[in-house]
């Protein structure tokens, strides 16, 4: 071993490799202030004598009975679950309901109707696909309830109306600016351990993502499954390189954009396909072969909408959490 | 295929989209949006509605090119039809009631947001009202509670957040029941498909086999449905979430919201298990005692309120409670005056909401009754509005719920062992109805002058007064014109066959 290597300087405690490149804090323990201490006992004082009425004997007795009361609904609500799962048909069995012309259909003749070897992907992008269309939906407005409940915006007030009532916001709310200086409090930032591990995981993950978005009609998986491994990419290689570094890709015009191109694909391409159908129109979309990956008509670009939906999804939700906006 | 045959696929498909399109939209194109497609959707229902009326008979649309068992499919008859018209009507007058309030009690920029979520909750009720398929109605039961949701705590305050998560906490138990006796249901039977799980339904009754989990799944259908529209003994996350949120979403989720989940019961009794083999089940008898109490208990809560807004939210316990007591009767007839209510109360309780808001309004914002003393004199339209829906509410002849209180005591009328029970019930309700209401009627036209508050005439809000106006018409319409709206409901129920 060559004695002034970096190697050997670091094994023999000569330098620290880490040192300048990591931002590094010492871990305090928490001292908290007297008027702070002050502030809390009082809450306390407050809610258990007003909030919660400790020396409420009715009160008492409520929320004891309560807790009894509780424990003997969930014991008696899984005995009538398990009664019931007693009768119902035994798992495998051949002559089950479920066996039935439905599923038959599905498996022998699904790669003939829908071109996909997935048989799954073709049953939830083409058999039902009004179910998965709802489905997507459902991710798009739980987003919608995310974004009322944590984004912080710079301007509020509607422009200026004679006898309008003016939204007041509310005094403990954070503003932009705070948010983002309370961005990353707790955590260093540029560790240059996680952005070596990330500068070789993302691309891996994110291209792995776009593989299995891709390939939603030949093998497992498909949009949702592609798009939440994108997404934990994103969030990953945000976690690496802080905001600055995503703002330059990925802001909430590129959010909101993605979205709504996806949403709208799938939306249009969804209502041609069930106005034909219904209809008894021919489509006109062709199945290709099965197997080549251009192939089975509107499943693979469905798949990439629903991979697009959910991966954006994935990092708003991540970035909201974080600092209430992009 | 008539091409009128595709409007109920429009309509689903129309609200979904303009959803997406309001969330790059700037805060006054998505209310322009929301306005011309709840209009849009409403004109085609009637149309709709019309067609129907005149063909006679229901119709199942693929939904994409397979066919039933295997692919999605909807179903429309006039009832599905009817009921999709008088949503969009509610919905549109109650977004246009709220508006004003909407500017004081919601950023700016979360406006698109609103109207995001009321078009998502149209599409998820027009999806409740015409799928016949039980896995599509899951899905869009799910969109419907997260928009109630964000309807709730998009006005941010302490009390809005809790309400939400009270109401998300009940309503996902709901959603959770829900999806365990549609597993269940489908382990028994192999299909997701309305008329072919009636077929298996019956065929499996008949030889009497897996009697014990088709009892369960019933009641855990029942219990889920009930609790997400607030049944009596669910009822506890009602009064916060319709007293705090703001008055559109209050009056949305009060007489839409619930009112899909009780739609989609009646579906799942005629249409999924078979009306017989519902009252040949003991279940409904359990709907009736809690119908019963429901009706008593929320309208003692409702005295006890001093909040005008919390009590208006009461009431809705008590007439939630009149809905599912006339389910427990099991006949034709306790089901045709529980559909009439749906409709009686949707009308009565938006109105009462967006009145109660005026009247606070001159109140200085105040919602307790000391305050609101004289606020009829204050703001004239928003009190005579206010004891229509009251009048209307206890069932004063002439206005809608009298129509559906008499078609309830019709109803029981006769039935051997629930005669008497809900006649009495009935009664009682109704002489607490006109306690709360009467009293807060001579409340709001006691003559007390106070200079301190502001009056508000019609000229000052105009859209306002005209949806109070468009309100107290529906609700006098609703009361008059009983007899072709009878004929509607039989022909509907007929229909579902």
């Amino acid at each position: 071993m060559k004695k002034d290597s970096a190697f050997s300087r670091w094994f023999y405690g000569e330098k620290d490799t880490l040192l300048g490149r990591v931002e590094m804090k010492p871990q305090k323990e928490y001292e908290p202030k007297e008027a702070e201490l002050r502030e809390l006992l009082e809450d306390h004082q407050h809610l258990r004598e007003h909030i919660y009425d400790v020396h409420n004997r009715k009160l008492l007795a409520f929320s004891r009975m309560y807790k009894v009361a509780a424990v003997i609904f969930c014991l008696t609500l899984i005995s009538i679950m398990l009664v019931t799962v007693s009768w119902l048909p035994e798992s495998g069995n051949p002559q089950n309901p479920v066996n039935n012309e439905v599923s038959a259909r599905y498996i022998e003749k699904g790669l003939q109707e829908t071109g996909a070897v997935n048989i799954v992907t073709g049953m939830i992008l083409d058999y039902r696909a009004f179910d998965t269309f709802g489905e997507s939906n459902v991710l798009f407005i739980a987003t919608v309830t995310v974004l009322i409940l944590l984004r912080l915006d710079k301007e509020k007030k509607a422009p200026a109306k004679k006898g309008m009532v003016v939204y007041e916001k509310p005094l403990d709310e954070l503003t932009v600016a705070q948010a983002e200086a309370h961005d990353r409090v707790y955590e260093p930032k540029n560790d240059a351990i996680l952005q070596k591990v990330a500068g070789f995981l993302v691309p891996v993950i994110i291209i792995f993502g776009i593989y299995v978005v891709l390939n939603g009609h030949l093998s497992p998986g498909g949009g949702f499954s592609g798009g939440a491994i994108i997404g934990a990419g994103l969030i990953l290689y945000l976690n690496a390189f802080g905001f600055e570094k995503t703002e330059r890709f990925f802001t909430e015009r590129t959010y909101k954009w993605t979205c709504f191109g996806a949403l709208t694909f799938y939306c249009l391409a969804k209502s041609y396909s069930f106005y034909t159908g219904a209809n008894h129109l021919e489509s006109g979309i062709p199945l290709g072969t099965p197997g080549a990956i251009l192939s089975s008509g509107l499943i693979l670009p469905l798949n990439i909408c629903v991979g697009l939906v959910v991966a954006c999804t994935m990092y708003a939700f991540y970035a909201l959490f974080r600092k209430g906006g992009f | 295929m008539d091409f009128i045959q595709n409007f109920p696929f429009f309509s689903i498909i129309l609200s979904m989209f303009s959803g997406t399109v309001s969330s790059v939209l700037p805060a006054r194109a998505a209310k322009i949006l929301n306005t011309v497609l709840i209009s849009v959707v409403g004109m085609m229902s009637a149309i709709l509605l019309v067609y129907l009326m005149g063909t006679g008979e229901s119709y199942v649309y693929w939904m994409g090119h397979f066919p039933a068992p295997w692919g999605n499919e909807i179903r429309a008859g006039v009832l599905e039809a009817g009921m999709a018209l008088f949503f969009c009507t509610i919905m549109l007058l109650s977004v246009m009631g709220g508006r004003k309030k909407l500017i004081g009690e919601v950023e700016y920029s979360k406006h698109n947001l609103y109207y995001i979520l009321t078009n998502l909750l149209l599409s998820s009720l027009l999806a409740l009202v015409y799928t016949n398929d039980l896995f599509t109605a899951y899905v869009f039961v799910e969109i419907n509670t997260i928009a109630a949701c964000g309807l709730i705590m998009i006005r941010q305050n302490g009390r809005t957040v809790e309400a939400a998560v009270r109401y998300m906490i009940m309503s996902l138990l709901g959603s959770g029941l829900f999806l365990i006796s549609l597993c269940t249901l489908y382990d028994m039977t192999g299909h997701l498909l309305m008329s072919n799980i009636k077929e298996a339904v019956a065929v499996l009754s008949q030889r009497q086999e897996y009697q014990i989990p088709l009892m369960t799944t019933i009641g855990l259908m029942c219990t889920g449905l009930a609790i997400k529209s607030a049944l009596f003994p669910f009822h506890s996350w009602l009064p916060d979430a319709y007293g705090y949120s703001t008055v559109s979403s209050a009056a949305m989720l009060s007489s839409l919201v619930s009112k899909g989940y009780i739609f989609l019961l009646i579906k799942i009794f005629y249409r999924v298990i078979g009306f017989d083999i519902i009252v040949h089940g003991k279940i409904i008898n359990i709907l009736f005692l809690f119908g019963l109490l429901g009706m008593i208990v929320g309208s003692l809560s409702a005295i006890r309120e001093n909040d005008i807004r919390r009590m208006i939210a009461f009431s809705s316990v008590a007439q939630i409670g009149y809905i599912y007591m006339g389910f427990g009767l099991g006949t034709e007839s306790g089901m045709t005056a529980s559909i009439y209510h749906i409709l009686a109360h949707a009308a009565t309780k938006s109105l009462l909401f967006i009145a109660a808001i005026g009247l606070t309004d001159v109140s200085g914002g105040s919602r307790r009754f000391q305050d609101l003393t004289g606020a009829g004199y204050r703001h004239k339209i928003a009190g005579v509005a206010f004891t229509v829906g009251a009048l209307s509410m206890v069932g004063v002849p002439m206005f809608s719920g009298f129509v559906s209180k008499l078609l309830f005591a019709e109803a029981s009328i006769g039935h051997t062992y629930k005669m008497f029970p809900a006649v009495i019930a009935l009664g009682l309700s109704t002489i607490l109805n006109a306690i709360y209401f009467m009293k807060t009627v001579i409340r709001i036209y006691v003559p007390e002058k106070r200079p301190d508050y502001e009056v508000i005439t019609v000229k000052d809000e105009k859209e306002y007064s005209l949806t109070l106006v468009c309100f107290i018409v529906l609700n006098v319409a609703l009361g008059m014109l009983s007899q072709p709206i009878e004929g509607w409901i039989h022909a509907g129920l007929a229909m579902f066959g």
